[in-house]
C-alpha cells in the first residue's frame, strides 16, 4: 500500500529534463493532497470531528466503517509509509528492543514500536476507538491486533475468512455471512446508533465503482507503451485501499484513468524504451522503490502489472451490485492471496497473458509467509505453462537490513540476459 | 515401574512402527500436523494417525520449495516426504493453523503424491458462537471426507469406540503429569515425553492399554522427599529435538508442567461419549486450550500459564519454540510481562535446527537455573 510519503526518495530533479517531464503522471498532486487531507482528518482531535477511529486490516471491510462515519486507518498502509520514508529499521530494533522476534513480519514490528514512541513520517497514527482485523491476507494480523488490542485497551472485532485451499464451501459463506452480521451489531455497539442499511447501498455502490475503475487503470498497461507501471500502482493504491467506498476514491480514479487514456491516445508510455514486460509479485521493497524502478527503466524492462494492487479488486467479480452486503462476505474471502498456491499461480499466468509480459520478477519477502511460501512451486508452474524467464529477489517490505543492493542488481542484470 | 521399552522402540523407528502396523492390521496411515487434528476420525475410519515431527534430518530437497525462512519443521517434514522417508504413509491431514503450515498444506498437495489430501479449514476464533458452528460442520465434513477419500463408511459406533480410545488415553496421559506434579523424581520428563512422542503415533488402542500399567506403577510408589531442583513449566511450540527435557533436567531443573501441543495440549480436554458425536468433538477443540494461532481471548494463553504457575508451585518458566514460529514470537513479550508481574523469571530459546542448539541450550539453561 501507498502513501504521499512513498515517494520521498524521488529527489527533485534540479534540471527539468522535458522527455521526462512528459512522462510524468500529473494526477500525483491531486492524490498526495487528497492522502494528506486524510490524515490531517484523521489526526485532528475526536471533539473537533466528533467522530470515532478504527484501524483495520489492508484486505479488511471497510465498507460498513464508512456507512457509520468511522474513519478507517491502516497500519498496513502507515507500515509502507514507514518503509518508504526509511524509517523502517530504526523502528524494528525499538520493536526488537521490546521482545519481538526479527523474523516477525516489520509491517507489524513497525507499527507496535510506532505506537510506544509516536514514530514514523508523521509522527504515529491516531488511537484507534476499535480494531477490525480480517484474516484473509495472513494470520499474522490476528496476532498484530491481538497486540494492540492489549496496548490500546480498545475492542477488537475479527472476521474469520477460512482459507480457500481448493473450494469456498457452503459452511465457510454461512460461517462468514453471520459473522458480517455480527460486525454490524459490534459497530452498532460501539457507535451507539443504528446502521444505515440504504446508506450502505451507496457506500457499496461507490465502493464496486472504485474497484472496477482501479481495475480499469491497472488494465490501461495492457497498451504498448504502457502509460503507467506498477510503481505508480503501489503509489495510487493508497485510494482503493484506504478510501474505498468513498467519492472521493471514485472522482479520482475517473479522472486518473482519463489521464492514463490520454497518454495512450498521445502514445506517452512511461518508459523512455519499452523493450520487455514484466509483471511483478508480492509487497513493493518500499525503501527502494526508486531504485528498482530505475535498475529496470535503465534495462528497458517495464514492470506492467503486478499481484499485490490487483489484489483490491481481485475478487470483485464475487460482488452482488444489488446486494453488497449479502455478497461482500465471498468477495473478502475469496481474495487471491487466500487462496491455495495453485490458484495463485494461474493467477500470475493470467496477468502474463493479459499483459504479454516477458518474465515475472516475485520478491520474496521474508515478512510475508503467505504471500511468499510458494514461490518456488509457482516459478516451476510458469515456466512449464508459459515458458517465460523469471526471477527471485530476496528481500522484505520494510526492514532494510535484509536487502543487498549488489546481489539483487547481479540476479536482475543475469535475468535480462534470459529475457534477450 | 513399567517398562517403557515399547515406547523408546517406536520412537527409535517411527516409520518402521507404522510400516509394520500396515502391514499386520492392512490399515492406512494418515499423517498429520498439528494437535488440532480431530484424530478420533481417523482412528473410527481404521487408519492410524501419524503426527508427523521430523526426523530431523539435513535439508537438501525442500530447499527447492521453501525459503530459509520457514521454520525447521515445516522444512524438515517436506524434506522427509520428498526424501521418501514418509512413503508409508496413505494421506496427509493439514488443519489450518499459522501461515506456514497454510502454504506447506499447498506444496505438499503439489509435489508429494501422497493418495488422500484434506484441509480441515478450522475456525481461527474459537469464542464465538458462530465459529463453534462452523468447527460443528468443518468436523461433519472431514468425516464425509475421509469416508470418500479412503473408501469407507464411518458408523456412529465406530466413532463412539474411537472417542472411549481416546478419552482413555487422554485420561491415563493426565495421570502421568499429575504423578510427575507431585513428584517430579518419579519420572523424568525426557521419558514422558518420549511416551507423548509415540503416543501421537501409535496404535490408539495398544497405547491406552500400554499406558495403564504405566500410570498405575507410578501411582503406587510412595512420594520420595519433595525434589531439591528448580520447578520448571516450558511454555512454547512444538519441541521434539534437540531433547530439551534432557538438557533442562541435566542442568538441576524439574519439569512440572508445559503449554506444548506435543505436551499437555494434546491431551486436555475430554470428548462427551453420548449424543451428537461430531458436535461433541468439536466442542472439544473449541474449549481445549488455545495454540497461539488462534484466538480465544486476548489474555487466554497468559492467563493459563499464570494459573499453571501457580497450581504447580513452579519457580522458574522456559520459553521454547521454533525459530521462525510467528504466533509464538507474537505472544511471547506479553505473556513473558504477565508472570514478571507473578515475580516469576523466565528464558526464551528458540530453536533453529538440531545440531546448533544442543549446545547453547545446555550453557543457556546452566546459567538459568543458577539464578533461580
Amino acid at each position: 500500500m501507498t502513501s504521499p510519503e512513498n515517494k520521498t526518495d524521488v529527489k527533485p530533479d534540479t534540471k527539468k529534463d522535458p522527455d521526462k517531464e512528459k512522462r510524468k503522471i500529473k494526477s500525483d498532486k491531486k492524490m498526495r493532497e487528497i492522502m494528506t487531507a486524510y490524515y490531517i482528518e484523521a489526526k485532528t482531535p475526536k471533539e473537533q470531528t466528533g467522530k470515532k477511529i478504527a484501524w483495520i486490516t489492508s484486505g479488511g471491510p471497510v465498507e460498513p466503517l464508512q456507512v457509520m462515519d468511522v474513519i478507517p486507518i491502516y497500519p498496513e498502509n502507515y507500515g509502507a509509509m514507514i518503509g518508504a520514508s526509511k524509517m523502517g529499521v530504526e523502528l524494528c530494533e525499538k520493536s526488537e528492543e521490546m521482545g519481538y522476534s526479527s523474523d516477525l513480519c516489520s509491517y507489524a514490528r513497525a507499527d507496535i514500536a510506532s505506537s510506544t514512541v509516536n514514530g514514523g513520517p508523521i509522527g504515529g497514527l491516531p488511537e484507534p476507538d476499535m480494531l477490525i482485523c480480517c484474516n484473509n491476507i495472513c494470520g499474522t494480523v490476528l496476532k498484530w491486533y491481538e497486540v494492540q488490542a492489549r496496548y490500546y485497551n480498545v475492542p477488537l472485532f475479527i472476521l474469520d475468512t477460512p482459507i480457500c485451499h481448493t473450494e469456498f464451501n457452503s459452511d465457510m459463506k454461512r460461517y462468514v455471512v453471520t459473522q458480517i452480521q455480527e460486525y454490524i451489531s459490534f459497530l452498532e455497539k460501539i457507535c451507539g446508533k443504528p446502521f444505515d442499511y440504504d446508506r450502505m447501498n451507496e457506500v457499496g455502490a461507490l465502493s464496486i465503482r472504485g474497484q472496477a475503475l482501479w481495475q480499469e487503470i491497472l488494465d490501461t498497461t495492457m497498451n504498448r507503451p504502457a502509460p503507467m507501471t506498477c510503481f505508480d500502482a503501489f503509489f495510487h493504491l493508497a485510494m482503493i485501499v484506504t478510501l474505498r467506498g468513498t467519492q472521493t476514491a471514485v472522482d479520482y480514479y475517473e479522472s486518473l484513468l482519463a489521464e492514463m487514456k490520454e497518454r495512450i491516445a498521445e502514445g506517452i508510455g512511461m518508459l523512455p524504451h519499452e523493450k520487455y514486460r514484466l509483471v511483478w509479485d508480492n509487497l513493493p521493497i518500499w525503501y527502494r522503490l526508486r531504485w528498482l524502478s530505475n535498475k529496470f527503466t535503465d534495462r528497458s524492462a517495464c514492470l506492467v502489472a503486478d499481484t499485490y494492487t490487483s489484489g483490491w479488486c481481485s475478487s470483485m467479480k464475487y460482488l452482488d451490485e444489488n446486494d453488497f452486503l449479502g455478497s461482500m462476505a465471498e468477495m473478502y474471502t475469496r481474495i487471491f492471496l487466500n487462496s491455495g498456491t495453485d490458484i495463485m499461480a494461474d493467477n500470475i499466468i493470467k496477468m502474463v497473458e493479459k499483459y504479454e509480459a516477458d518474465g515475472v520478477v516475485f520478491h520474496s519477502n521474508r515478512s510475508c509467509k503467505p504471500y511468499s511460501l510458494g514461490q518456488y512451486d509457482m516459478q516451476k508452474l510458469i515456466q512449464k505453462k508459459v515458458g517465460i524467464p523469471t526471477l527471485m529477489i530476496e528481500a522484505d517490505m520494510v526492514d532494510e537490513r535484509m536487502f543487498s543492493e549488489s546481489q539483487v542488481e547481479t540476479r536482475i542484470d543475469a535475468f535480462i540476459e534470459m529475457l534477450k | 515401574m513399567e517398562s517403557l521399552s515399547l515406547f523408546h522402540e517406536i520412537n527409535a523407528k517411527p516409520d518402521e512402527y507404522a510400516a509394520k502396523w500396515k502391514t499386520e492390521t492392512g490399515g492406512k496411515v494418515i499423517g498429520n500436523f498439528c494437535s488440532y487434528t480431530p484424530e478420533e476420525l481417523i482412528t473410527a475410519s481404521g487408519a492410524l494417525p501419524f503426527r508427523i515431527l521430523g526426523t530431523g534430518a539435513d535439508i537438501s530437497k525442500a530447499d527447492a520449495y521453501l525459503q530459509s525462512y520457514s521454520c525447521s519443521l515445516v522444512r524438515g517434514a517436506l524434506e522427509d516426504a520428498l526424501a521418501g522417508r514418509l512413503d508409508f504413509l496413505d494421506g496427509t491431514v493439514f488443519p489450518h493453523t499459522c501461515d506456514s503450515i497454510q502454504r506447506l498444506s499447498d506444496i505438499w498437495r503439489m509435489n508429494t503424491g501422497f493418495p488422500f489430501h484434506a484441509d480441515l479449514v478450522m475456525p481461527v476464533k474459537l469464542d464465538t458462537e458462530s465459529a463453534g458452528e462452523y468447527m460443528v460442520s468443518v468436523i461433519r465434513k472431514f468425516r464425509k471426507d475421509l469416508e470418500k477419500g479412503l473408501g469407507i463408511e464411518i458408523t456412529d459406533d465406530m466413532l463412539k469406540d474411537a472417542i472411549v480410545t481416546s478419552n482413555r488415553v487422554r485420561k491415563n496421559l493426565s495421570r502421568l503429569y499429575a504423578v510427575r506434579k507431585q513428584n517430579p523424581e518419579l519420572i523424568n520428563s525426557s521419558d514422558l515425553h518420549t511416551i507423548f512422542r509415540a503416543a501421537m503415533l501409535m496404535d490408539r488402542k495398544q497405547l491406552a492399554d500400554s499406558l495403564e500399567p504405566i500410570a498405575a506403577s507410578l501411582e503406587s510408589k510412595t512420594a520420595t522427599a519433595a525434589t531439591k531442583k528448580k520447578r520448571v513449566v516450558l511454555s512454547g511450540g512444538l519441541c521434539s529435538m534437540p531433547d530439551v527435557y534432557k538438557v533442562i533436567e541435566a542442568s538441576g531443573g524439574a519439569i512440572v508442567w508445559d503449554d506444548f501441543c506435543t505436551g499437555s495440549r494434546y491431551f486436555e480436554g475430554f470428548i462427551d461419549e453420548n449424543g451428537d458425536l461430531e458436535k461433541n468433538i468439536a466442542e472439544k477443540y473449541m474449549e481445549r486450550v488455545a495454540c497461539p494461532a488462534k484466538h480465544s481471548g486476548i489474555f487466554s494463553r497468559g492467563e493459563y500459564l499464570v494459573e499453571k504457575i501457580r497450581e504447580n508451585n513452579a519457580d522458574g518458566v522456559i520459553f521454547v519454540f521454533l525459530k521462525f514460529c510467528d504466533p509464538h514470537s507474537f505472544d511471547y513479550p506479553y505473556m513473558k510481562e504477565m508472570i514478571e508481574k507473578e515475580g516469576i523469571p523466565s528464558m526464551l530459546f528458540e530453536i533453529e535446527d538440531k545440531s546448533s542448539s544442543e549446545g547453547q541450550l545446555k550453557t543457556r539453561c546452566e546459567a538459568f537455573m543458577e539464578m533461580l
